[in-house]
């Protein structure tokens, strides 16, 4: 499937249309779809058309690239400059960054057009976009369902043709658990290869920030727009590479492991779409090997530890001193903090603050955070050696298609348990690209992951998009150009 | 009371003297308007990411070496999470697994050697300014680079503990890592002190915290010694708690007890990946460093200096380094005696000898000195040149006329002498009936013939064995 923004950027090149046109056609389809949605949680059409002159200036002057003039939204933990980011959290109500974050430098340079600030869950903790401060977003397949989460907000967006592609961030499957749900493309890219400078922190050691697009072309456009070494950002690295022109669809001797672990406990109709898969690649010429990673069990409580950890002190700084809100009665500074605190934060952040706190307390933190630290030396490990002798894995991204709304809080730990399948990438550092893997009988998409080796983005891509021409999803909502 | 042996271990804090700081490239330049040298890093805003400052890193390796640590082949960051309003993300980012530089050592004086356990690296905090009944807060402070130089427990006096801190400031200061001045804030000192009898088990330490002054550690340290002591006779028992000084009742007082002590959380800092320090960079920053304030000592004992002669030159960094080029050029006893009188004379404040700054070079210093050494001119003329090279700079040579620099002879000089003993027989019995002024006037004969260029003491060694003959 030609991606959408090839087409928009050539329609842009040969005048056919202006980024002016395009980005008042998006912003006509937020005004009328979002109230739907709530995919948006702020849009700001002066800067969306200010942005887009720009762009068709530089277009005019034969400047810019293939991104240029391209409407896209921004998850709402990713710092831009003087433009509201509160990670739907009440605590940072009104907080307007200093500065842009380094994927916000980038695609301004090379002309995009920024609609506005996409749904999370509150500080990327969560699964359904439904401990967002701003209400849950909803599914645009079917709005009696939940469009994933953290990144359900990016998800709704493009799945419902209110943005070309958004910006989200994966701490534990947040990037690709919203594209299986909402039928869409995610990726979440090795760990490094895009800065994370701006990038409001969860788990630090684990966030990632990646495409979310229609197509998988265009996801390779975009993570080659975001993707690089950055000073600003010390677990950055020179190894990514850009990966748009490598992508052929051939899939001929490429070799594709089976991991039995992961189709443990899927729903039985989600595993046979999954397995259906497998066919397809053989019979395009991939090998499939079974494989076992017995080291995944322990994956899941090790994520949580290691992300509750990291986020127990990252989320310490809000205390109401120097942004957002702060309580107004207090005795001292603090009382202050306690009641900023205690009325800022959602009962989802709050309790894994609270885990966080726990297992680095002393006396704990040789149980816990050392331990998960342990399990997750050798879940990287196990899967290295794994990609000695595959090229990709192939796996589900979660166990079922989408969450009904009102289902996650009250069946938090089976919500918990959900991510199994996509935290693994996270603690390995690996990446994972997320597409449509057909349709359930409910009408609910089905997704598919394939993970790749550290800096193989190329490769789980190609994958994809074999599949995927194979396999086109109809994407008839949103802007028709 | 004196059978209790001091045990007391030092945790000091130095202010590394970088342009910029640890992990952003803000200014740590000190005394600007609050919150002017700060970014989103420094103030913690969400989604700002630290990134070693390099130098920094060589900074601490600097010090390590210099007293005498194992450098770290992988060094790593740590959080140490605790709320304050002054540290804006909630967390400091120091070292607690994988410090810097281990197991050095300080040797005093005695030749007692005050083993270092370990330096790390850290940032500082931001600064709370009362005002107004409001409470403000300034971040200029807040990611200025500190090394923290912790000892053992070796330190059994206060004398020890006072001696051990100046030579850890000597030693930063001349390395130029840090100025280490406490009044300003640029060291800091939490002791650990305890007391025991001897053969029995280390007692129950107290800390006290944030010491700012070597006075006032050390009045801290007698009075906590004492304090331990007493409650022990009396059958107490000591509390395990932080303490502070207080300046104004000359005691320590409880801040907290081990109960409310906070738990820090340590926990590898995620967004600093560990770093790798090679042999071959720890090689180069040791051919860096200059002669260590110890080895000074030596070299300039064996110019025949008295010990409060190099306690003055090594004290400041520069002074010894102008001091220790001009011993090379000329002669080292006459360089000294000039640095440490008329030149010292001239700088009244701890600021003037620090920055040492004159109006010559070393060069013209020198032949000053081998002037004098080698007899040209006289201990007069040369105080008058170097006066006049002081106030306006320039070399002895733009000073002295040909007749100064002509001397005398020692044959006229004899000669002169000579006569007035014998133009003076009043003088001279004077001289020889005890009266030693009188000498002054035959004296004043011989400089006068020689327009004042002989050599004063010469002229009286000469007149003296003349009379004495
Ligand atoms: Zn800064």
């Amino acid at each position: 499937m030609p991606g959408k923004i090839a087409e928009y950027s050539e329609l842009l090149r040969s005048g056919k249309i202006s980024s002016t046109e395009l980005t008042k056609a998006y912003l006509d389809e937020i005004s009328a779809s979002n109230p739907k949605y709530n995919a948006f949680v702020s849009v700001d059409p002066d800067r969306a058309l200010k942005a887009a002159a720009k762009a068709d200036k530089a277009i005019k002057n034969g400047e810019g690239g293939l991104l240029t003039g391209i409407p896209y939204g921004v998850k709402d933990n990713i710092a831009e400059k003087g433009v509201v980011t509160d990670c739907c959290s009440k605590i940072l109500e009104n907080y307007r960054p200093t500065y842009n974050a380094a994927v916000i430098e980038k695609l301004n340079a090379g002309y995009a057009v920024p609609l506005g600030k996409n749904n999370m869950d509150e500080f990327a903790m969560g699964s359904s976009t439904e401990t967002s401060v701003y209400g849950a977003a909803l599914n645009p397949v079917n709005t009696s369902f939940v469009p994933g989460g953290s990144s359900g907000g990016g998800a709704a967006a493009v799945r419902a043709g209110m943005a070309t592609f958004a910006l989200g961030s994966d701490t534990g499957g947040s990037i690709r658990q919203p594209a299986a749900f909402t039928g869409i493309v995610g990726l979440k890219p090795t760990y490094g290869a895009v800065s994370r400078y701006g990038l409001i922190a969860y788990g630090s050691s684990l966030d990632q920030i990646g495409p979310m697009t229609t197509s998988v072309e265009d996801a390779a456009v975009v993570f080659d727009a975001i993707s690089g070494s950055d000073k600003r950002d010390m677990t950055s690295s020179p190894l990514s590479s850009p990966v748009s022109d490598k992508l052929t669809g051939d899939v001929k001797k490429m070799r594709i492991g089976y991991p039995k672990e992961y189709f443990e406990g899927i729903d039985p109709e989600v595993k046979s779409i999954v397995e259906s898969a497998f066919s397809f690649y053989e019979k395009a010429g991939a090998t499939i090997k079974e494989v076992s990673v017995p080291a995944l069990k322990s994956a899941l409580p090790a994520y949580y530890i290691i992300a509750c950890a990291e986020a127990s002190s990252n989320l310490g700084r809000y205390d109401g001193i120097r942004y957002g809100i702060r309580a107004s009665d207090y005795d001292d500074v603090n009382d202050m903090i306690m009641k900023t605190r205690s009325m800022g934060f959602g009962k989802e952040v709050k309790r894994r603050i609270m885990l966080g706190t726990y297992v680095l307390s002393a006396g704990y933190f040789d149980a816990y955070y050392k331990q998960a630290l342990r399990v997750r030396e050798s879940v990287s490990e196990a899967m290295r050696d794994l990609f000695a002798s595959v090229d990709a894995l192939l796996t589900p991204v979660a166990p079922t298609t989408a969450f009904p709304l009102n289902y996650t809080s009250e069946n938090m730990i089976e919500t918990y348990m959900s991510d199994f399948c996509t935290v693994p990438v996270n603690i390995a550092g690996l990446p994972a690209v997320s597409l449509p893997a057909g349709t359930a009988k409910s009408g609910l998409p089905v997704g598919m992951q394939i993970i790749g080796a550290k800096f193989r983005e190329d490769v789980i891509l190609n994958a994809a998009l074999a599949y995927e021409a194979d396999h086109p999803v109809k994407t008839d909502m949103g802007v028709r150009i | 009371m004196s059978e209790y042996l001091f045990v007391a271990g030092l945790e000091t804090h130095v202010e590394l003297q970088t342009k910029s700081k640890i992990f952003c490239s803000c200014s740590t330049a000190f005394g600007a308007e609050p919150n002017t040298h700060c970014c989103p890093v420094c103030t913690g805003e969400p989604g700002s990411l630290p990134v070693i400052n390099r130098e920094v890193l060589i900074y601490a390796i600097k010090a390590g070496l210099a007293t005498n640590c194992k450098i770290a082949s992988v060094t790593k960051m740590d959080r140490k999470n605790y709320v304050y309003p002054d540290l804006p993300k909630a967390y400091q980012i120091s070292q607690f697994e994988e410090p810097v530089a281990v197991g050095g050592y300080i040797e005093l004086d005695s030749g007692k050697r005050i083993r270092i356990n370990h330096i790390h690296m850290e940032e500082d905090a931001g600064k709370l300014v009362h005002e107004n009944g409001y409470t403000y807060v300034d971040y200029n402070r807040g990611g200025v680079p500190l090394i923290e130089i912790v000892s053992e427990p070796d330190i059994a006096s206060v004398e020890e503990a006072r001696e051990y801190v100046e030579k850890l400031q000597l030693i930063m200061r001349h390395i130029g890592v840090s100025d280490c001045k406490m009044q300003e804030g640029s060291m800091r000192c939490d002791v650990n002190i305890s007391v025991n009898r001897k053969g029995e088990p280390l007692g129950t330490r107290a800390e006290i915290k944030n010491m700012n002054s070597l006075s006032f550690m050390e009045k801290a340290l007698a009075y906590e010694y004492r304090r331990q002591c007493e409650l022990l006779d009396n059958g107490e028992r000591v509390v395990q708690e932080t303490r502070r000084y207080n300046e104004a009742t000359q005691t320590t007082e409880s801040m907290r007890n081990k109960e409310d002590a906070q738990d820090y959380r340590y926990f590898p800092e995620p967004d600093i990946l560990s770093i790798g320090i090679g042999k071959d960079f720890i090689e180069k920053i040791k051919r860096s460093l200059p002669e260590l304030p110890d080895a000074l000592r030596k070299r300039f004992a064996s110019y025949g200096l008295s010990d409060i002669e190099i306690k003055r030159l090594v004290e400041y960094k520069k002074i010894a380094d102008f001091y220790s080029e001009a011993a090379a050029l000329s002669d080292p006893k006459i360089a000294a005696n000039l640095i440490l009188g008329e030149i010292f004379r001239g700088m009244q404040t701890e600021e003037e000898k620090e920055r040492f700054d004159l109006m010559f070079g070393v060069k013209a210093f020198a032949e000053l000195v081998t002037l004098r050494a080698e007899n040209k001119i006289n201990a007069g003329i040369q105080k008058k040149v170097l006066q006049k090279m002081l106030e306006c700079g320039g070399s002895p040579k733009d000073y002295l006329s040909a007749e100064d620099l002509a001397g005398v002879d020692s044959g006229a000089v004899d000669r002169l002498c000579a006569e007035a003993v014998a133009a003076n027989e009043r003088a001279v019995k004077d001289y020889l009936g005890g009266k030693e002024q009188a000498l002054k006037a035959l004296l004043g004969y011989v400089m006068k013939a020689t327009r004042g260029k002989a050599d004063a003491a010469q002229v009286e060694a000469r007149l003296k064995e003349l009379i004495c003959k």
